[in-house]
């Protein structure tokens, strides 16, 4: 947010305390109120990344909708991807309140300037994935999640606050279809540990690299934005599935995967950080493949929105003749 | 990967944020249907609450907007809609008109701007 | 959705188990307008077949409305993440969705009325009725109307659809809602406010478009002109809908085509668009989708519609 030419340097240091003193009593920044120019962008960056994230990630589990094995199983995934869209949209109408529209987010997006998370870039291959993606994927979205209700940001907040609400029933969806198979046949089992060994580490790599290799943390958790640290959370996702896989019958592909009574936490080996860099530079394996969907969607659906637009511009013409 | 900084936040996990643009220059090339406001009566006897926001490209579209995004769960009784720019708004914290220079700038709309109901005059 | 399978997260508590309830964070929960459970449609309902009803022509004549709802339901749902905007991509889904319960309510009564019709399955197959029905039937018994199933094109083609397929099945339930089989008269009740929906989307929608930009105008007439062949055979009266007709259970389509018109030509004149001309599509001999006589793209997607479930026949899922 740029500041007015004529506002003095001490003007500007009263507004930059009012903001310290408002995020350190853990009170919310509402879009009307001063915010340092940082501030404002690491958030625009933040809830982008997520919102884009969100309509990305319709992609792996919509691949399976048209093949869903069971119309109930048919019905919950299009309703949970159709969320996925919601929550998409939510989010970008928060990033709205800081200058930005969506349509904007949008090109930067399928220009490939901004991110999503490079979980989506890897494929859907059985039917079981979509258990997992619910289990696995959701559940470390979950953990980074939660925290984010309480951001200092209030429109990012609120939009958290029913993404998380509306959320609840993906995780538990995804852990019933992999129960349900697991009581099914042979096939079915050996197809739910197939997905699992496949999606373990990159749930891992969800949270990011370690907290070392991690430089602006710190400013993002003194301003409230970023609540927690990267390992931190991969730690508390590990303890959470661990039992979780337990109760289901399935294991993780990792053999350093132990309890450490000292630590009170389970140890677990590195994932490969070099496969991460892989993905997040664009060389995953469904990088290019997820663009170009959301791209044709964007471009396919230009003449529409056009027409909706020439639509309400004549109809508001007509009424004022 | 020392230098680039990672959010593990933001839902989905990590994702570097080093270098990424904040703003698009000239902003977006494509004239967008307009922002609006929505408001929902979850029960008889309630207030409209503000639940959010969509784009729409005239008020019966957006009514219908709101029907599909914010009353899929059987939310609510009554919709309201409104174009965002037409909500005149005021912030009890801003003090000194000076240090609003953005009062007619699109980051200043009020979606998800939630009013107490037992603040007056508002 | 069910809970009946245990979840570890019941006894360990759910990562947002309490949030919504914590004050501080989320306040009074009627500030957020969330929604409450859904409805049984069939709570209450006496799910006996009436004795002066044939139970296989109901059967027969369930898996007609049903097939409809499923194959549209199919071709909304390949919109997901493809519409032109995302609150579009979401009013689709929310019309596949509706259209989905409806299969799955009448395909369960058609199996309840006449088990004959449900495709047998290995010994000790957990794979319910309505699974049964919707994959792992040939495309030959399917009994949809063509115009359900031929691929998609682009979004005016979509609103052309679900313009005829919506304003033919509103007025079909708007009858529905009387028959004497308690169950179709309350799948027809709940249907007819889901249908009123869709047919006041795909209208307001096929305005737009005519009165929109020169090239949404082109394409939907185009649309339209495509689509056109297909509709006669939604107001044509098969003799096992005579049949359910003349006994107070089913519809006879041509008995609300006058109805139907009506309304199209209210959309096609406030849309300044002409009526086309077009003739209707021939069936082989006679048949048509009603008789299970169908377009080649029909079984294209029931190939991928049942792939998996048919991998895995005495599956859980």
């Amino acid at each position: 947010m740029t500041t007015s030419d004529t506002a003095t340097d001490a003007q500007l240091s009263a507004l930059e305390t009012r903001f310290e003193d408002t995020i350190a009593r853990s009170e919310r920044i509402e879009p009307r109120d001063w915010m340092p120019e940082g501030y404002r962008k690491t958030l625009v960056r933040q809830i982008a990344q997520h919102a884009h994230s969100e309509i990305i990630g319709m992609q792996p589990e919509g691949n399976w909708i048209t093949r869903a094995p069971s119309l109930r199983r048919k019905a919950i995934l299009l309703a949970k991807v159709q969320d996925e869209a919601g929550h998409g949209l939510y989010l970008y109408s928060a990033a709205e309140t800081l200058g930005v529209s969506r349509g904007e987010l949008t090109e930067m997006l399928i220009e490939g300037r901004q991110k999503y998370s490079s979980i989506f870039n890897y494929p859907t291959l059985s039917y079981a994935d979509v258990g997992t993606i619910g289990w696995l994927v959701d559940g470390a979205a979950i953990c980074n999640q939660v925290p984010l209700c309480r951001t200092s940001y209030g429109p990012y907040g609120r939009a958290m606050i029913r993404v998380c609400k509306e959320e609840s029933f993906h995780q538990r969806q995804g852990y019933e279809l992999l129960m349900t198979m697991m009581q099914g046949t042979d096939e079915q089992r050996a197809m739910v540990q197939e997905s699992v060994d496949r999606f373990w580490w990159p749930a891992l790599m969800m949270f990011g690299p370690p907290d070392e290799d991690s430089p602006n943390t710190a400013q993002s958790m003194a301003w409230g934005i970023k609540r927690n640290t990267n390992d931190d959370l991969r730690q508390r996702f590990v303890d959470m599935s661990v039992p979780q896989a337990e109760a289901l019958g399935v294991t993780f592909p990792d053999p350093d995967l132990k309890w450490n009574a000292e630590r009170g936490h389970h140890d677990f080996g590195e994932p490969d950080w070099e496969e991460f860099m892989q993905v997040v530079k664009g060389n995953g394996p469904c990088n290019a493949q997820r663009i170009a969907h959301r791209r044709a969607a964007h471009e396919d659906g230009a003449w529409v929105r056009e027409a909706a637009l020439a639509f309400a511009d004549r109809q508001r013409e007509a009424a004022r003749a | 990967m020392s230098g680039q900084d990672f959010t593990a936040e933001g839902g989905h996990g990590a994702v570097p944020l080093e270098g990424v643009p904040a703003a698009k220059a000239g902003h977006g090339s494509e004239r967008e249907w307009p922002l609006y406001e929505v408001f929902v009566r979850g029960k008889r006897g309630l207030n409209h609450v503000h639940v959010g926001s969509l784009h729409a490209a005239d008020d019966e579209m957006a009514l219908r907007h709101a029907r599909d995004v914010y009353t899929r769960r059987n939310e609510g009784v009554s919709v309201w809609v409104v174009q965002a720019r037409h909500v005149a708004a005021s912030s009890p914290d801003e003090k000194d008109p000076m240090f609003a220079p953005s009062g007619d700038k699109v980051y200043r709309h009020p979606t998800f701007y939630s009013i107490p109901d037992d603040v007056p005059h508002m | 959705m069910s809970h009946l399978t245990p979840d570890p997260n019941e006894s360990a508590g759910s990562a947002y188990d309490g949030l919504l309830e914590h004050h501080e964070v989320a306040g009074d929960s009627s500030q957020w307008a969330f929604g409450t459970d859904f409805e049984d449609p069939l709570a209450g309902v006496d799910t006996t077949v009436p004795a002066d009803v044939d139970p296989a022509a109901l059967a027969v004549y369930c898996l007609m409305l049903g097939d409809d709802a499923l194959v549209m339901s199919h071709r909304l749902s390949e919109w997901c993440s493809r519409a032109p905007d995302l609150e579009e991509d979401i009013a689709l889904a929310n019309t596949a969705l509706d259209l989905l319960g409806q299969a799955r309510l009448l395909l369960a009564r058609a199996a309840a009325a006449d088990p004959g019709v449900v495709p047998a399955l290995p010994e000790g197959s957990p794979v319910p009725a309505e699974d049964a029905l919707a994959f792992f039937r040939e495309a030959g018994d399917f009994r949809n109307v063509r115009l359900a199933e031929v691929p998609n094109g682009d979004f005016a083609h979509t609103v052309v659809r679900l313009l005829l397929f919506s304003s033919v099945r509103l007025a079909l339930f708007e009858q529905l809602a009387s028959s004497s089989d308690p169950v179709l008269s309350a799948i027809a009740v709940k249907g007819v406010k889901e249908l009123a929906y869709h047919r006041d989307y795909a209208g307001r929608w096929f305005l737009t478009l005519a009165q929109g930009t020169d090239e949404s105008r082109h394409r939907l007439e185009e649309a339209l002109r495509d689509l056109w062949p297909l509709y006669p055979e939604l107001l044509t009266t098969h003799p096992v809908e005579q049949v359910v007709s003349e006994a107070g259970v089913g519809v006879a389509p041509d008995s609300v085509a006058s109805a139907v018109e009506v309304v199209l030509e209210q959309v096609l004149a406030v849309s300044e668009v002409d009526r086309p001309q077009g003739q209707p599509l021939a069936g082989v001999r006679g048949r048509t989708g009603r008789d299970g006589l169908h377009s080649e793209a029909l079984s294209r997607m029931l190939a991928e519609m049942q792939v998996v479930a048919r991998a895995h026949p005495t599956g859980r899922w």
